[in-house]
């Protein structure tokens, strides 16, 4: 049998020339994700954002959103939101948080259920419904930055031990890089952002880490083994030697999401969207276009290449 | 690194045999699986927005809390003035203290000693969000004013104290009224100083849930003040011992005496049944010894007068006392439906919590949906396992389906993993393991592509299999702790279906790691030892 060979044997990408280009395309993307972040802004879901979330199943027929969102604009209870979520009989019935405290909360939720009741009787199922209060919606949102800053800080610290620091910032700079590239994306594709979407970036932030020590593990090894080779060459020489790998992983991970995505149902949409363009799309690139090249300019094997030129 | 002595291949063997079947129980039917030996009577718990159910947070109302203590200090305090035979001008809560203003100044050194009694020593450390106390006070502070005001207040430890005394007693009272509803296992626990968390899987009305946990259900039996109807009342000056309180269903006002006659407390059992005139759903409940005796006593002093039955502050009914009720043992009606009256029994059996809860947080899925993820996770995990499967069989042959069956053991593992930790399976954690399958491939992916290598650098079969495997290996930690640190801070700040994520993912890298130093090792090494490979089929 002949087997499948993605990325041929020997490949020699000058993959930090290509920095030239990968660095600017970089910035530029960084500055238009932040740019949306902050004109378009995340579509902050319940979770953060306190509210009340209720998922609606019609058994008689399609759901008639016209009807719904009359019935429930009756009850004044705010903005509100009306989605059609999967088929035509679920609808996701989003109503922003309440003025007077933690029980105004569940007022309205019961609220929603008797106008829907009315209008549907015994032909509707209420699939799911979410009520998070002011005060638990303020500490998630805590919690969740914390537990960004926590997750780069401790896998800092662990690739300074691993490496030298100037990896551990190249990583961290990398890093850095894809979670903005993927809240830029959150904010254009306007993907609830909720306790899951941090869950999505803490696993972006996981993998796209275990691509980048991959290489820079590559790279320590032939910095060892090889005292006289330019740093550009090595650098070079470290990600085509990996990039099979790279590929390979890619594909199977890939994969693996795009079943997700496909089959795994509505509940998780969101959260697999955001996993397969970080990790798939963001993760590999950075890799290998920011990740290696960045060390470059962060003085790995400085010291090292002036002692050749001092041998010649 | 491909010689793995016979002790070694024996134990990996075991460990790995045990761990896979340690997920066994999960495939038994029930009934065979209570049969099992307890230690081993371990499984997956599926997660609520699998099976279906309510997760509630409650807090504990802190400011109804502080405002009874108060209450209960302005009482005290009463009583001390009263017993010192000391005249005061004014006693009341004003903010958070209570203050009392002496008719003499000179009283105040005779007094401060006594209210100093009121005191207790608390020790202990105790925190509470946004602030926190810490060492040993006294639960009272007493401020002299001067002029003869005296201001009283609890101190921050002693509501924290209160609030956590009432977290306690509340966790029994909901257990009781929960396990009415006849769920199987729900979970009852408090969560930091003034949370309970309250979880029901498989709950088909999660409305009637909330309904139970939001009452305080503080019953009292108490005398209707006849000298002024409600509609008077409410124009007019109510009498100093006596409040206007609404009628539960009509809202009508209705002036009742503030002295609570009989409480509700004192009962000692509550069944729904029906009334036998009117065939009315109304609740039967029985005193203990100490309530029939008063219920008699003011039965017989009130007869043909209206006493009121008032919950958590609104009446119930308030009907004619027709005769005596000696024995101790009465009837509530208030049209009633028969799940009201079902309901109410139900709460006067648990009896009323110290104080009232209210919901922070819930999230409810219905058994519909759960069932419907199940069938969606079930079918991606198998997309995505044929997927990967087929994939590295495509690029790596032989070596490929070695990679296959140590990704499948792998999921094995984790099944057993999650088994012995009777860990929580959500929706995201089986997202959690196919994104592990197809990130276990990747540590045979390296030690593969890393023998290509060594083989184009020149290396013979053996020897390049050798050295692949053990500069991969490093590699291999290195990648994984990575993902691994993420995945830890996820369980430490997740909750719910996000930390069933996190588990599956931390499992999942932990296994993968194993296998990859383990099992890949062996099944290679064994076919080395066998073939002796002039080539390397990759």
């Amino acid at each position: 049998m002949r087997l499948l060979r993605i990325v041929p044997d020997d490949t020699k990408f000058d993959f930090m020339r290509f920095r030239r280009v990968s660095f600017p395309i970089s910035a530029v993307m960084s500055i238009i994700a932040i740019a949306l972040y902050f004109f378009v802004g995340l579509n902050f879901g319940i979770d953060f954002k306190g509210g009340t979330l209720i998922e609606v199943r019609t058994s008689a027929g399609a759901a008639d959103l016209a009807q719904m969102r009359a019935a429930i604009a009756r009850l004044e209870l705010g903005e509100f939101q009306l989605q059609q979520f999967g088929s035509p009989q679920d609808v996701l019935i989003r109503v922003s948080q309440q003025s007077g405290g933690e029980r105004a909360q569940q007022e309205a939720v019961a609220k929603v259920r008797g106008a829907l009741d009315q209008l549907y009787g015994n032909n509707i199922e209420y699939r799911r419904v979410e009520v998070v209060g002011p005060r638990v919606s303020g500490e998630l949102l805590s919690f969740g930055i914390i537990g960004l800053i926590l997750a780069i800080g401790s896998i800092f610290v662990y690739l300074w031990f691993r490496f030298e620091w100037q990896f551990a910032l190249g990583a961290m700079v990398a890093n850095v890089h894809d979670l903005v590239l993927t809240i830029g994306f959150m904010s254009l594709a306007q993907i609830d952002f909720d306790l899951t979407s941090i869950a999505a970036l803490l696993t972006i932030l996981g993998y796209s880490l275990n691509d980048t020590v991959v290489i820079y593990d590559r790279i320590r090894e032939m910095l060892r083994r090889y005292k006289r080779i330019p740093m550009a060459d090595l650098l070079n020489a470290s990600v085509n030697s990996t990039l099979s790998r790279s590929v390979i992983t890619h594909v199977t991970v890939t994969l693996a999401l795009l079943a997700l995505l496909l089959f795994g149902g509505q509940a998780i949409h969101s959260f697999t969207a955001t996993m397969m363009f970080g990790v798939v799309l963001v993760g590999t690139y950075t890799s290998i276009f920011i990740a290696a090249p960045v060390l470059i300019y962060l003085g790995v094997g400085l010291g090292r290449e002036t002692g050749q030129e001092g041998e010649t | 690194m491909l010689h793995i002595s016979r002790l070694r291949a024996t134990v990996i063997l075991l460990i790995t045999l045990f761990i896979c079947l340690s997920a066994a129980p999960n495939f038994l039917p029930e009934t065979t699986f209570e049969k099992l030996p307890r230690w081993t009577q371990r499984h997956i718990v599926l997660g609520l927005d699998l099976q279906g159910g309510s997760h509630i947070l409650l807090e504990v109302d802190s400011p109804a809390v502080r405002k009874e203590m108060l209450q209960d200090l302005l009482d005290s305090a009463r009583q001390v003035l009263r017993e010192a035979r000391i005249g005061y001008t004014g006693l009341a809560v004003r903010s958070s203290n209570v203050e009392v203003r002496l008719r003499n100044p000179a009283d105040v050194e005779q007094v401060l000693p006594k209210l100093e009694q009121l005191s207790q020593s608390i020790g202990g450390i105790a925190r509470l969000r946004g602030g926190g106390v810490i060492g040993v006070q006294s639960s009272l502070e007493i401020t002299n004013m001067g002029e003869g005001l005296i201001r009283l207040a609890p101190t921050d430890l002693a509501i924290l104290e209160r609030i956590r005394q009432a977290v306690d007693q509340s966790l029994q009272i909901i257990e009781r009224r929960i396990n009415e509803l006849g769920t199987v296992e729900p979970l009852i626990q408090r969560q930091g100083v003034d949370r309970i968390l309250v979880q029901v899987p498989g709950l088909q009305d999660p409305a009637r849930l909330k309904e139970l946990l939001g009452k305080t259900a503080k019953l009292d039996f108490r005398l209707v003040d006849v000298s002024i109807t409600g509609q008077q009342a409410l124009q007019g000056a109510v009498p100093l011992d006596s409040e206007i309180l609404y009628g539960s269903k009509q809202r009508e006002p209705y002036v009742i005496k503030k002295a609570v006659a009989v409480s509700g407390g004192d009962l000692t059992d509550a069944q729904p049944g029906f009334d036998q005139r009117t065939n009315e759903p109304v609740v039967n409940f029985r005193f203990n010894s100490t309530g029939a005796r008063r219920f008699a006593q003011i039965t017989q002093e009130n007869v043909n007068r209206p006493f009121a039955i008032v919950l958590d502050n609104q009446v119930i009914s308030a009907p004619v006392i027709r005769e005596p009720i000696l024995g101790g043992s009465g009837q509530i009606s208030g049209s009633f439906t028969v799940q009201e009256a079902n309901d109410l029994a139900i709460l006067l059996r648990a009896g009323a919590l110290p104080a009232p809860l209210t919901i922070i947080e819930e999230r409810t899925v219905g058994p519909g949906l759960g069932q419907d993820s199940i069938e969606k996770g079930k079918i991606a995990s198998y997309v995505g396992s044929v997927a990967v499967v087929v994939f590295m069989f495509l690029t790596y042959g032989l070596f490929g389906l070695f990679a296959n069956v140590a990704v499948m053991i792998n999921v094995a593992m984790i099944f057993g993993v999650l088994s012995l930790l009777n860990a929580t399976l959500t929706l995201p954690g089986i997202a959690g393991i196919v994104l592990t399958v197809g990130i276990a491939v990747d540590s045979n992916v390296l030690i593969y592509e890393r023998i290509r290598e060594e083989v184009r650098a020149g290396r013979t079969a053996i020897n390049a299999i050798d050295a692949g495997f053990s500069r991969a290996l490093a590699t291999i930690m290195d990648s994984n702790i990575t993902t691994f640190i993420a995945a830890a801070v996820l369980f430490y700040i997740g909750t719910g279906p996000v930390r069933g994520f996190a588990v599956t993912l931390g499992i999942g890298i932990i296994t993968t790691v194993f296998t990859a130093f383990t099992l890949t090792r062996m099944i290679v090494a064994y076919w080395v030892r066998w073939k002796r490979p002039q080539r390397v089929p990759i």
